[in-house]
């Protein structure tokens, strides 16, 4: 089911938390949605789960808007709420019981969905404790299993990695990785190494407004415009390899650093200088030891497009 | 009506898990059975076999107790965040309020299903008016439906249980006895809207063992009334997050 949205925009007051904000995706997509605290995300999630009403603009699911038949749309959406709400004094099978009958999933079927919950989502060993037994990462698991139970077609998971210790969460990406080869999933996160690692497109959203959205490759290159090289020469005088650099075509601006032949090349916007580099080196005799790209960082697209 | 049944069984279920229901069945029990048999205006004193004492203790203690089984309902969810859990779960708004609403109930019914030994005694006793006292387990089972109404209303604008429970009460209480208290001190129209609103005008009357479909219609509408108000308060999340 694919999800589309056009020109969602929703107020609180005066405060358009939302702001027309479109974009699609399509089944079989991970879609990893960023931005600070406070720019729509949680807002634009609970609109397309129905928790709260659309204010402007539409949301299509399956060629279905939301705000037609949202009962019968609900039972094909998976929701992991933010800070993963749960009925504490419940035991963990029967919460998973409840959830898959309210969403409607047959009697007969409801046992074996459960079982496969409690096996993909590692829970085997605390099925019977009751939730506020268990730890922060186990209560993540469970509000995976019950936003999955169903097998629904969407899964929107607010912040679904939090909380969990770093073995959980390569186990939690993965299992978010498989199910997203045939589900829709939306994701949202503030660690940014997951949405490079989990998602097939990132979406940056800032104060409402969508101010990226791409694969994490077409951000890059998008953002860095240009290539920057860290070299490092050794067997030659600084100022001799400056001013050789210097003279290669490709090459825009040369920066000495303080470790000793050491280099930052910026190259000309388009062009590479790595080539260039080597070449001189072995006309010259000197021995390259280091050539480092540097690649920008999701976290530099993210602080230039959300720092105001 | 299937999502009904799902979650008023869960509430069920956490009415007893949490040992609220058998607090409140207890208490329920005992008090009205102290002073149905044991003290004040009891059934030896009075030497009638009617349960007429029984039904006033009851119209007392199901006015305390029912904002104590209503006060978590909702404002415990608003406080944890599942509300947000359940409403994205596929039912509707009202499907919740009526779920929870109809779990109260319940409780209440399995309560007055424990006073039934009451009227086999009785009847083995005596001349027992079964019409009057079915009558008076309709009026308690109505005015619960008023109070539970009243009840949920108040935790649905709350986040505090406390606050919820104090909330109902003091609304609860112009029902069942401020609007009778103040009926006789007005003439004419407004006095007549005081005698019509108060609750125990309608529940003196089915209790009396008169059945009247104006007494009905009040209560249900009452409870109505609230389940009404219940959903427009979910609703107001659309406005402000």
């Amino acid at each position: 089911m694919d999800i589309v949205i056009e020109n969602l925009t929703k107020k609180y007051g005066a405060q358009r938390a939302v702001d027309n904000i479109s974009f699609k995706v399509k089944t079989g997509e991970i879609l990893g949605f960023l931005g600070p605290n406070g720019a729509g995300k949680t807002t634009t999630m609970k609109m397309i789960t129905n928790y709260i009403s659309v204010g402007e603009g539409e949301i299509n699911i399956g060629g279905n808007s939301i705000k037609k038949d949202p009962d019968e749309l609900k039972k094909h959406i998976g929701y992991l709420p933010e800070n993963n709400p749960l009925y504490h004094e419940m035991p963990v099978i029967d919460y998973l019981e409840f959830c898959a009958s309210l969403q409607g999933v047959e009697k007969s079927k409801i046992q074996e969905r459960i079982r496969e919950m409690v096996i993909k989502c590692g829970l085997n060993a605390e099925k019977h404790k009751k939730i506020a037994e268990l730890s922060k990462g186990y209560r993540q698991r469970v509000g995976l299993a019950q936003a999955m139970i169903h097998d629904p077609e969407i899964l929107i998971l607010d912040e679904p990695t939090t909380g969990l210790d770093p073995n959980q969460i390569v186990e939690i990406r993965k299992l978010i990785r498989d199910l997203g080869k045939e589900k829709t999933v939306i994701l949202s996160t503030h660690i940014l190494p997951e949405v490079e690692a989990t998602c097939d497109r990132i979406l940056i959203i800032n104060r409402g407004k969508i101010v990226a959205d791409g694969t994490s490759e077409t951000l890059r290159a998008q953002a860095q415009g240009q290539e920057v090289l860290k070299i490092k020469i050794e067997d030659a005088e600084s100022s001799e390899i400056e001013s050789a650099l210097k003279n290669l075509d490709s090459v825009e601006k040369v920066k000495s650093l303080s470790e000793k032949g050491a280099f930052e090349i910026e190259s000309k916007s388009g062009s590479s200088s790595k080539r260039a580099v080597f070449e001189s080196c072995v006309k010259n005799k000197w021995v390259l030891t280091e050539m480092i790209p540097y690649e920008t960082k999701l976290e530099d697209i993210f602080r230039n497009l959300t720092v105001n | 009506m299937n999502a009904i049944w799902i979650i008023s069984k869960r509430e069920l279920q956490s009415f007893f898990d949490s040992l609220i229901a058998y607090i409140m069945l207890v208490a329920f029990l005992g008090f009205s059975g102290f002073f149905t048999w044991l003290y004040g205006q009891d059934i030896f004193l009075i030497g009638q076999t009617s349960l007429r004492g029984f039904f006033s203790i009851a119209y007392w203690t199901l006015f305390f107790f029912i904002p104590a089984l209503t006060m978590r309902l909702l404002a415990e969810e608003k406080k944890t965040g599942t509300i947000e859990l359940l409403l994205t779960k596929a039912v509707s708004d009202r499907e919740v309020v009526l779920g929870k609403f109809l779990a109260t109930l319940l409780l209440i019914c399995i309560a007055l299903v424990f006073t039934i030994p009451y009227v086999i005694t009785l009847s083995n006793i005596g001349n027992l008016d079964l019409g009057a006292t079915i009558c008076g387990y309709l009026g308690l089972v109505m005015m619960s439906i008023t109070y539970i109404g009243i009840g949920i209303y108040a935790s649905s604008i709350t986040n505090n249980q406390i606050v919820a429970f104090l909330l109902a009460l003091f609304i609860g209480l112009f029902f069942h006895i401020i609007f009778d208290v103040l009926a006789p001190n007005f003439t004419g129209w407004l006095g007549e809207i005081f005698v019509f609103m108060s609750l125990s005008t309608h529940f003196e009357s089915i209790s009396r063992g008169v059945l009247d479909t104006k007494d009905i219609i009040y209560f249900l509408s009452l409870g109505a009334v609230g389940i009404l108000l219940v959903e427009l308060s979910l609703a107001k999340r659309n406005l402000n997050s």
